[in-house]
């Protein structure tokens, strides 16, 4: 079997017969002629199946060792098509470590139809298995947690989850299935936000879904084009683009971020930096909240934006962008506190990178000290 | 001339995206970028990720809601995905009177997915309002009209129903697929929000998919960018970008499609193979005053019935000019065969009931010349004579 880099570098590629074309057409038509009734050539209507976007759908199974895979037009958008699974009375148990907009579809959306979450820490895998009743269905997590990169045991979790015959659903979008593979560990559905490190250039918002076992998958196949939030597909297109470069962009994000951590971990106006030791993300707390401005305003490299998992470094505030649907204090005591920041961090040169956190730094004494 | 004060036509091609302000550009740039630069980090920039706003979506939100009469408009990747987020504004326990000829997708969603969230329902006919006024229920918060249905065309009084509809203090949907802006304004007729398969007529070329929602009271529409960004089955920028060049010739094909359809529908009445035409253009239909009354114009869609099955089977085989493919609302003609197509997720009895029978067919008639297509129907259909006569 080849290795994932392989994979990665040659999805779609001779996909297409026709005129040997090595890169896959992006197929715009959105109705496909039947030779006659009943001879449908397995293509029908785009929002049930394009064949660019299938390219993408079967690229996302196979290197997450599923059995079928979904594109989104979102991340969120594969979120609500796999909580389509469920129905009234059903309660969830998720880690309390969420996105904001997951923990906001949850509450705002889903409590409405009588669909409950419980938050609890998964990373503490006893803890699970104390909030499972009878209406229990299934387990979410993310790991590492956003914004909090701590790791969760799936291999421990799906475990309990197969005792309770409970489905296990893991957020992938941290990792990718370059450093971590939650169904080869036990669970069930993974997903995704491709708009991160699988699209990996800000330019694409896309989700995907891959799962395990025919009966899960058709489900997921019932409400992929039932409730039709499907990835087009020239931002298929784009995500396999980005998907071919995965492997060499992962390996600079976590050669950087490893040379970050070690430099916040010594800085003095840094309380805690947060690194699980593998992948491109971190967090880091300032000493004082009344930094974090100043930190912002003096960084010119780096961008101060939402999203993560980009080519370029992009720093985040939790507290008012992506935690802000989470009340503050239910937010303070998960510990995304005020003094935290998110940290993508991008491919450009780590010496460049940490010139910038220095001017940052510098701006935080010029200003506390005018 | 005040740019209010243009005709539809015009409003088209002039409206407030008919320039870019940065460069001039007369096509509104695409703008991939998923996440947005902040310099503050208390005041974020109107922008800040893609799934919230995004320019190019926006200048299309901005279109459709002024083409609608809207106070605001959203895009969705597909029209199911605009019906499905638009209904989610119901909760658990909550009902809605539909169509009972509603799109099979839309048919899916409401007993598949909506009844697992606690969401009721009741199938009625919509063009009887007595039968509309005793499905109501105390909890009734929703009627869902699409008009003309699909695929039997049936016409609803729009005003009508959302009378009843205000009188209850429920919510009136529109699915103004069919027709368009260009021949139809709900919203002017009294109707909450306007749904659109903007992969149809909107965009035209069979080359996107899209959705569209259009409300007109602003707190409504609050709640449904609330869901919009949370469910996140946004469009996509490329394709809203290909949405908006659709728009720009929308008049021209449908004028064109429409005086073609009623040839076609007038051909069709007059053969013997074909039993039923369903085409709210022809002075026939039950509900023709309506439609002249709410709308300007028939649309460019008609379905009919022939003899049987098997004449139909022949006569699809024998059909050069237009797809045979599902869809509609496109510069060719299509096709399509509603029993294993569009309504394939209807159980066959309820089918039936409905008037989908197995010798029913859909046509979207394009922008070809309307005598190729009637003389390509009517080579088929005497094609299908001399078989039958064997």
């Amino acid at each position: 079997m080849v290795k994932i880099d392989t994979k990665l570098a040659q999805i779609g590629n001779r996909s297409e017969t026709a005129t040997g074309t090595v890169n896959p057409p992006v197929y715009f038509s959105t109705a496909y002629r039947h030779a006659g009734i009943g001879q449908s050539t397995g293509f029908d209507y785009v929002r049930t199946g394009n064949p660019t976007r299938q390219i993408l759908e079967q690229a996302i199974a196979d290197l997450e060792g599923g059995d079928r895979g979904f594109a989104c037009s979102s991340g969120m958008a594969a979120i609500f098509t796999v909580l389509s699974l469920f129905q009234s009375g059903d309660e969830l148990i998720v880690c309390e470590d969420l996105y904001g907009g997951t923990y906001r579809l949850l509450e705002q959306g889903y409590k409405k139809w009588g669909l409950n979450a419980k938050y609890v820490n998964t990373c503490n895998v006893g803890e699970i298995e104390k909030h499972i009743t009878q209406n229990t269905k299934a387990i979410f997590l993310e790991t590492p947690t956003n914004p909090l990169m701590q790791e969760t045991d799936i291999a421990a979790v799906s475990e309990i989850a197969k005792k309770h015959n409970i489905l296990l659903i893991v957020d992938n979008t941290f990792y990718t299935p370059l450093l971590q593979q939650p169904i080869q560990e036990g669970a069930d559905i993974v997903i995704h936000s491709a708009t991160k490190y699988l699209g990996g250039h800000n330019d694409v918002l896309a989700g995907l879904i891959v799962a395990k076992g025919k009966e899960l998958c058709d489900a997921l196949f019932l409400y992929h084009n039932g409730t039709g939030g499907v990835l087009s597909p020239f931002d298929s297109w784009l995500v396999i683009r980005g998907m071919k470069t995965l492997s060499l962009r992962m390996q600079q994000h976590e050669k950087n971020a490893k040379v970050i951590v070690e430099y916040l971990s010594k800085h003095e106006d840094v309380t805690d930096v947060l690194y699980p030791g593998r992948g491109g993300m971190l967090s880091f707390r300032l000493k004082e909240e009344a930094w974090i401005n100043p930190f912002l305003q003096g960084l010119s490299l780096i961008s101060f934006a939402e999203s993560l998992g980009g080519v370029e470094s992009l720093i985040t505030y939790p507290a008012t962008q992506t935690h802000a649907d989470i009340p503050e204090e239910i937010r303070t005591a998960a510990g995304v506190d005020n003094r935290l920041l998110r940290f993508s961090v991008g491919i450009e040169d780590a010496e460049d990178l940490i010139a910038d956190l220095e001017k940052a730094f510098i701006n935080i004494k010029e200003r506390v000290n005018a | 001339m005040s740019h209010e004060e243009y005709s539809f036509e015009t409003k088209l091609l002039h409206n407030r995206h008919k320039f870019d302000k940065a460069t001039g550009a007369v096509s509104v740039p695409i703008q991939h970028a998923s996440t947005f630069h902040q310099s503050d980090i208390d005041q974020f920039g109107k922008f800040d990720y893609s799934r919230s706003l995004n320019p190019t979506r926006e200048a299309l939100e901005e279109i459709i809601a002024e083409l609608e009469g809207g106070t605001r408009g959203f895009a969705f990747a597909s029209g199911m995905a605009a019906i499905s987020t638009a209904f989610l504004l119901l909760s658990a326990g909550e009902h809605v009177v539909i169509t009972e000829d509603v799109y099979g997708g839309t048919f899916r969603l409401v007993t598949q997915v909506l009844t697992r969230l606690g969401i009721e329902h009741t199938f009625v006919d919509m063009t009887n309002l007595d039968e509309v006024k005793a499905a109501i229920k105390p909890n009734t918060k929703l009627f869902y009209v699409e008009t003309p249905s699909n695929p039997t065309l049936k016409v609803t009084d729009i005003k009508a129903i959302s009378e009843i509809a205000k009188e209850v203090g429920a919510l009136t949907f529109v699915d103004n697929t069919f027709l368009t802006p260009a021949l139809q304004r709900p919203l002017e007729l009294g109707a909450d929000i306007v749904l659109h398969s903007a992969t149809k007529f909107l965009a035209g070329h069979s080359d996107v998919l899209a959705g569209l929602a259009v409300v007109k009271d602003e707190e409504l529409a609050k709640r449904l960018y609330f869901l919009q960004n949370s469910f996140g089955a946004v469009l996509g920028v490329q394709d809203a970008w290909l949405v908006m060049r659709g728009i720009k010739t929308l008049n021209v094909r449908l004028e064109k499609s429409q005086s073609s359809a009623l040839k076609i529908a007038e051909f069709l009445n007059s053969h013997p193979l074909v039993n039923n035409v369903y085409y709210p253009g022809l002075k026939s239909h039950p509900q023709y005053q309506i439609q002249k009354d709410q709308a300007e114009g028939a649309g460019a869609v008609l379905s009919f019935e022939l003899k049987d099955e098997e004449t139909l089977r022949l006569f699809v085989s024998q059909v050069k000019i237009p797809v045979f493919a599902v869809s509609l609302g496109a510069v060719e003609s299509i096709l399509s065969y509603p029993k294993t197509m569009s309504h394939a997720a209807m159980p066959q009895e309820e089918r039936e009931q409905r008037g989908i029978t197995n010798s029913l067919l859909r046509l979207s008639v394009g922008l070809e010349n309307p005598d190729d297509l009637i003389k390509d129907f009517s080579e088929a259909l005497k094609f299908v004579e001399s078989k039958q006569l064997v």
